[in-house]
């Protein structure tokens, strides 16, 4: 696979989910641990508080298998939830970060 | 008026405002300012289990008798982690279930106290919700809340966690807030109901697959009226037993791995399968490529994430049951479709649901229906989880919703006896059966002693055969007759046990007169054990082997 062909694999297989939830301790477990429990694996983990607000958002860049609708679901399921959006992952959220990520 | 009420004395409060009046615990230092508060109740009567998961079970018997919440509490440490398996076999079977546990005091959570235990975060992956409560305030909330989704949706278990300084902690209440209720659902999508609604009329060779959801929902009266004006023939999973009468004309019984073939038979050739409330769960599909393989789907579940999970709908309606049936039943066609039920009587006649020595009343289908014949509808009727609990299923003549308490999702063994107790508990005019096994009985044997405390109208059928039934069943048929582990080479002799423990017993083995030993012990008033030695040869039959398709079938 030449690194071209690998990018586009990179693009295709992988997605960024955008989750809106009440901030308190406990939250980042319920969610995460949906995915766990599955032997689902996240790639990518970012969270911080919305202002004042009381809530924050989560960034999870997964891998795409035909379970992710179903993931989608569980975590619209959760108590303090309050939304969710699918992006690809070409999503910049992640992309500035790797600098902080260099062995 | 201004109070000022402990944090405890404001958990027994909303627990009584939330109608609550039996619970069932065990205290422990970490629970006690609760358990204090509690004895001041004049409201609530607490039963005192005898292990932690017996006060699981008996609330389980409350929630599923009565589809309204019910309570149990626990200490910290081991006491809630004790607790886990009723939560979790009330997440796996939908129950709505309140858990209460003490935690150590906030101070010296995550400092390895005695009897800390992350009681929240074990509790995650197995309720619906979960709580660690941080102060007396935070009770005014959570608690009505933890009711409300409990009973909300798609019914299930919720934990609160209160630590012991959060129960001491006393603060002035003005306001007490509403009770918890269940919330009403969205409505179904009436372009959805109305393409169900055609294709239901537009099938030839149609089935009606109703499961717990339909019990959850108070439908099953709607469900039948259904299958009656459309003329569906009607499968039920486990959980959904008694939801139409076993003798109805329409019914096929239980679907699945242990059906009657000829139920396995007709889901194998419908062109439509309606399912409502129910989640295709592997024990109900077998294979699932080749569950119902030309049928068309229309699924109707309240838990939208049950839709398309297994096997994808083309009809997928994401709502309460019992509002979708209510509107789908004008739309549907009355049809006695006459040339599908003719089918499906023959499939019947053909490979009819056998039951072997069913007139000796100690053959173990022979006692089920003797069991059967000493009550009526009223009856409740419960089961640990093993062979016995196939038969009974197979052959109890169910009728009635929240008649039948079985562990479904998680197949908990030593779920009858606590869940029996607390069906007793919530419905005393009823007699409360549990069929039992040996193997099952002694994981919760303790709990004879809370029967013969509380005098519940119990009788406990022990079906004896000296062995883990399903596993020697499993490895005589599926492991080279290897049997290791599965037969008991010593048992305990269960008429003095249960004497021991305070109940009546009564031996049929040693009866002259089984049948009138039976009787005379059902008919006598409080719990009471029966035993019955039976053959430990006898399979469930006919079965699905693991893996394999419904249509194919072994056995009888």
């Amino acid at each position: 696979m030449n690194a071209t062909n690998h990018q586009e694999h990179q693009t295709l297989s992988r997605a960024v989910l955008e989750i809106d939830v009440n901030n308190h301790a406990g939250v980042m477990s319920h969610v995460v641990g949906l995915f766990s429990r599955r032997a689902y694996n996240v790639d990518g983990i970012l969270c911080l508080p919305l202002g004042d607000s009381g809530q924050s958002r989560i960034w999870l860049l997964v891998n795409e298998d035909q379970r992710l609708p179903q993931m989608i679901k569980q975590v619209e399921k959760l108590e303090d939830v309050t939304g969710i959006r699918r992006h690809n992952a070409d999503h910049a959220v992640f992309q500035n970060l790797e600098n902080f990520f260099r062995v | 008026m201004t109070e000022t009420l402990t944090g405890a004395q404001i958990t027994v409060r909303l627990l009584e405002r939330q109608g609550i009046r039996t619970l069932a615990g065990i205290p422990g230092g970490a629970i006690l300012p609760i358990y204090d508060a509690l004895g001041q109740s004049s409201l609530i009567h607490h039963v005192l289990a005898r292990h932690e998961q017996g006060a699981g079970f008996m609330a389980q018997g409350m929630a599923r008798v009565s589809g309204q919440p019910a309570v149990c509490l626990a200490s910290s440490g081991p006491g809630a982690t004790n607790l886990l398996t009723a939560i979790a076999d009330a997440k796996l079977d939908s129950i709505p279930l309140v858990a209460i546990t003490g935690q150590v005091p906030k101070a010296m959570i995550g400092t390895d106290a005695f009897q800390e235990v992350d009681t929240y975060g074990l509790s995650i992956p197995i309720t619906k919700h979960n709580f660690l409560v941080s102060s007396a305030e935070e009770l005014l909330e959570v608690i009505p809340r933890a009711f409300a989704i409990a009973a909300s949706g798609r019914p299930g278990p919720v934990l609160i966690d209160i630590p012991k300084d959060v129960q001491m902690q006393a603060i002035e209440i003005t306001h007490w807030p509403a009770p918890g209720e269940r919330q009403p659902a969205p409505a179904a999508d009436a372009w959805a109901l109305s393409e169900a609604s055609g294709m239901i009329n537009a099938a030839k060779r149609p089935i009606l697959y109703l499961g717990g959801g339909v019990v959850h929902a108070g439908a099953s009266g709607l469900a039948v009226k259904l299958a009656e004006k459309a003329g569906l023939p009607t499968v039920m999973t486990l959980m959904a037993l008694g939801a139409m009468p076993v003798d109805h004309p329409l019914s096929l019984g239980m679907l699945g791995m242990h059906a009657a073939r000829y139920t396995n038979l007709a889901l194998d050739e419908c062109d439509l399968l309606i399912a409502v409330g129910a989640r295709f769960d592997d024990r109900a599909t077998g294979k699932v490529a080749a569950f119902c393989p030309q049928a068309r789907i229309i699924h109707i579940d309240i838990d939208p994430a049950e839709l398309d999970k297994i096997k994808t709908a083309h009809i997928g309606i994401t709502a309460d049951v019992q509002e979708s049936l209510n509107r789908l039943l004008p739309a549907v066609a009355t049809n006695a479709r006459s040339d599908w039920r003719q089918r499906v009587d023959s499939l019947k006649a053909e490979h009819p649901f056998l039951m072997p020595d069913v007139d000796k009343p100690l053959s173990h289908f022979g006692l089920i229906r003797t069991v059967a014949a000493c009550l009526d509808d009223e009856a409740v009727i419960a089961t640990d989880v093993g062979q016995h609990q196939m038969w009974v299923a197979q052959a109890y003549p169910l009728r009635r919703p929240r008649q039948w308490l079985t562990s479904g999702g998680l197949g908990t063994m030593g779920f009858g006896v606590p869940a029996a107790i607390g069906a007793a508990l919530a419905e005393p005019q009823r007699t409360v059966v549990c069929f039992t096994g040996d193997g099952s009985i002694l994981m919760n044997i303790q709990e004879l002693v809370t029967a013969a405390e509380e005098k519940v109208n119990l009788k406990i059928v022990l079906m004896d055969n000296a062995t883990l039934g399903l596993v020697h069943q499993q490895q005589t048929l599926f492991y080279g007759e290897r049997l290791f582990a599965s037969q008991f080479k010593a048992s305990p002799d269960f008429i003095k046990v249960a004497q021991g423990f305070g109940i009546a017993a009564v031996d049929l083995d040693h009866a002259t007169n089984p049948c009138a030993a039976l009787i005379e012990a059902i008919s006598r008033p409080g719990p009471c054990l029966i035993h019955a030695s039976i053959d430990a040869e006898q399979k469930v039959y006919p079965m699905v082997p693991p893996g394999a398709a419904n249509r194919d079938m072994i056995g009888a």
